[in-house]
């Protein structure tokens, strides 16, 4: 009974906040809302005793996907208003592409034939619900049983990464990069340059010769400079 | 008492024992959180030769009482361009986050309100979700400074959870096993943080991250943006703010102890230390990586921003990564994979 009770208020929240998500005006709620449809569908798939896939269903879509659709959609500065003007002038069309793909899906569907021997291929590589929980059994269909299959999605998702950043990577001129390195490695004796200055006559204008204020100058060095120079005078 | 317990039909008992068992965790934890402001005031102050607290009670004993008594007094302000709903809803978000994670959380053989097959994946899930406390409280805020608060702590959080990740994926190749009782019994010849310390590390750095504690606090790093994003919160959805992240600091030591520290485990099972009850030994450990918490943020100024996300991917992750290869490579090699 209470099964059943979690069950349908899980499923109508679930349905419920799906359906926001494309009604809401702001598009912050709608991500919002598309959280909560996350969450919901982890619910039903603790229901259905998968636990594994419900945590991995909030750690990856909650935690990672649904952060950045939100910092995406926070960022831009949509006006949803606007976007909304041309729906009376695209409705006959769009609702014409709607009708044309609802008529191909069924037809699709009608035609359907599942086959026979689908259920038992099914059946076979899935293991006894009381032998191992379905962490393991997951770890061995995926890790043992489909082990090329899965290294071959990896593939593809490295492709895709690789493309990401090849995209997004641009080298700017005159950006002055850090480097650690070279920050770590410098010494004071290369930065540094100590004079003995002969009274009232000062330093002079020689070329190429930074008198003071060297930048990246560490504090101890500064003032010890500073108390030479004070010495001097 | 017998006949009492006959008189209540036992769905609704399990529902009370169940209820008891919330109040017998929460109830401690919210204790502990207020004096662990109390405790981070006075060991800065030790730290900085000042004495900290110690007008309000003995000891300034009653800090925290007093503090907590005067933001429930003051006005709760809200911003009129503000979206008054997420507004009031973040700082919640946040406290109940920090709260909800205790369920899975092991404090003695047996002693667990859910003794859940992925006890480790849910508590990777839920800190996972700390970060929607943050950015809705900076974009609901409608605020400058809130909302640049909320991305950098976004950035950083998201950062910090993929190291982790790896360092508890190596923790649990070790295990075999995502059950938080399972990965404390698998520490009873050796608590891991001894073969895997350069993990420990790691993991201890990004709960720093991850928890926004010094030197890490960039999304409220004030010399530059203020208080980040709870820039415009007063009264208790300040608090709630406040106390969600001293319970976060406690759950990330909580996390600690039970993948390195052994969890309730004694240090040497022999005949003084098993006298002490487990829950003692958890509770002494989790206090061990707070003073560290506390330590750290005397000791180290802050990071930049940009250091600190070069931290986080160029040098934990490839490491943390390279480490879970190694680790995995040497239970194979030598036949140790659990079973």
């Amino acid at each position: 009974m209470i099964t059943a009770l979690a069950f349908y208020m899980f499923a109508g929240v679930l349905v419920a906040s799906a359906t926001m998500v494309i009604a809401a005006r702001n598009p912050v709620h709608s991500v919002l809302f598309l959280i909560l449809a996350f969450f919901n569908a982890a619910g039903l798939f603790i229901l259905m005793g998968a636990e594994f896939l419900a945590m991995i269903l909030v750690i990856v879509y909650v935690g990672a996907v649904a952060v950045l659709f939100l910092f995406v959609v926070m960022m831009l500065d949509i006006n949803f208003a606007e976007l909304r003007q041309g729906f009376q002038r695209y409705l006959p069309i769009g609702g014409l592409v709607g009708l044309v793909l609802l008529v191909e899906l069924m037809l699709v569907l009608g035609a359907w034939v599942v086959a026979p021997e689908a259920a038992a291929l099914r059946q076979a590589p899935t293991p006894d619900a009381a032998a191992m929980s379905n962490t393991e059994a997951l770890g061995r269909l995926l890790y043992t049983r489909y082990a090329y299959l899965f290294q071959a999605s990896g593939m593809v998702l490295l492709v895709a990464m690789i493309g990401a950043i090849v995209l997004t990577l641009r080298d700017r001129p005159g950006t002055r990069r850090q480097s650690v390195a070279v920050q770590v490695a410098r010494r004071a004796e290369e930065t540094l340059e100590m004079r003995k200055v002969a009274l009232g006559q000062g330093i002079g204008e020689e070329k190429g010769v930074v008198t003071h204020g060297t930048p990246g100058l560490r504090p101890a060095e500064a003032a010890k400079t500073a108390t030479e120079k004070a010495e001097v005078r | 008492m017998s006949s009492l317990i006959n008189l209540i039909p036992a769905p609704l008992w399990h529902l009370i024992m169940i209820v008891a068992g919330i109040l017998a965790i929460m109830v401690p934890l919210l204790v502990g959180v207020a004096y662990l402001t109390w405790a981070e005031r006075k060991v800065l102050g030790a730290m900085q030769m000042r004495k900290g607290p110690n007008v309000v009670g003995p000891f300034g004993l009653f800090q925290p009482f007093a503090d907590a008594l005067k933001l429930m007094t003051k006005e709760t302000i809200i911003p009129a361009g503000a979206n008054r709903l997420l507004f009031v809803a973040a700082p919640m978000l946040t406290f109940a986050l920090s709260l909800i994670a205790w369920a899975v959380v092991p404090f003695g053989e047996g002693l667990v309100l859910a003794d859940i097959n992925v006890g480790m994946l849910y508590l990777f899930a839920i800190s996972s979700l700390g970060v929607y406390g943050i950015i809705i409280a900076g974009w609901a805020s409608n605020s400058k400074y809130p909302f640049l608060g909320a991305l950098r702590s976004a950035a950083q959080m998201v950062s910090y959870e993929v190291s982790i990740g790896f360092v508890i994926v190596t923790v649990l190749l070790c295990v075999g096993s995502l059950n938080l009782t399972a990965i404390v019994k698998a520490q009873e010849g050796m608590w891991f943080f001894i073969p895997l310390f350069p993990m420990f590390i790691v993991f201890f750095i990004s709960g720093l991250a991850e928890t926004n504690r010094s030197p890490f606090d960039i999304p409220e790093g004030e010399s530059e943006i203020v208080a980040g994003f709870f820039v415009e919160y007063s009264s208790m959805a300040f608090a709630l703010f406040f106390l969600g992240e001293y319970a976060n600091m406690i759950l990330m030591s909580g996390m600690t102890t039970i993948l390195f520290l052994g969890g309730w485990l004694p240090p040497i099972a022999i005949a003084p230390f098993t006298w002490v009850p487990g829950p003692i030994w958890f509770i002494l450990k989790i206090c061990v990586c707070l003073f560290v918490f506390l330590w750290v943020r005397a000791t180290f100024p802050r990071y930049r921003y940009d250091q600190l996300m070069r931290l986080g991917w160029k040098v934990f992750l490839p490491f943390s990564l390279a480490w879970v290869v190694l680790t995995a490579g040497v239970l194979v090699a030598f036949d140790w994979v659990p079973k």
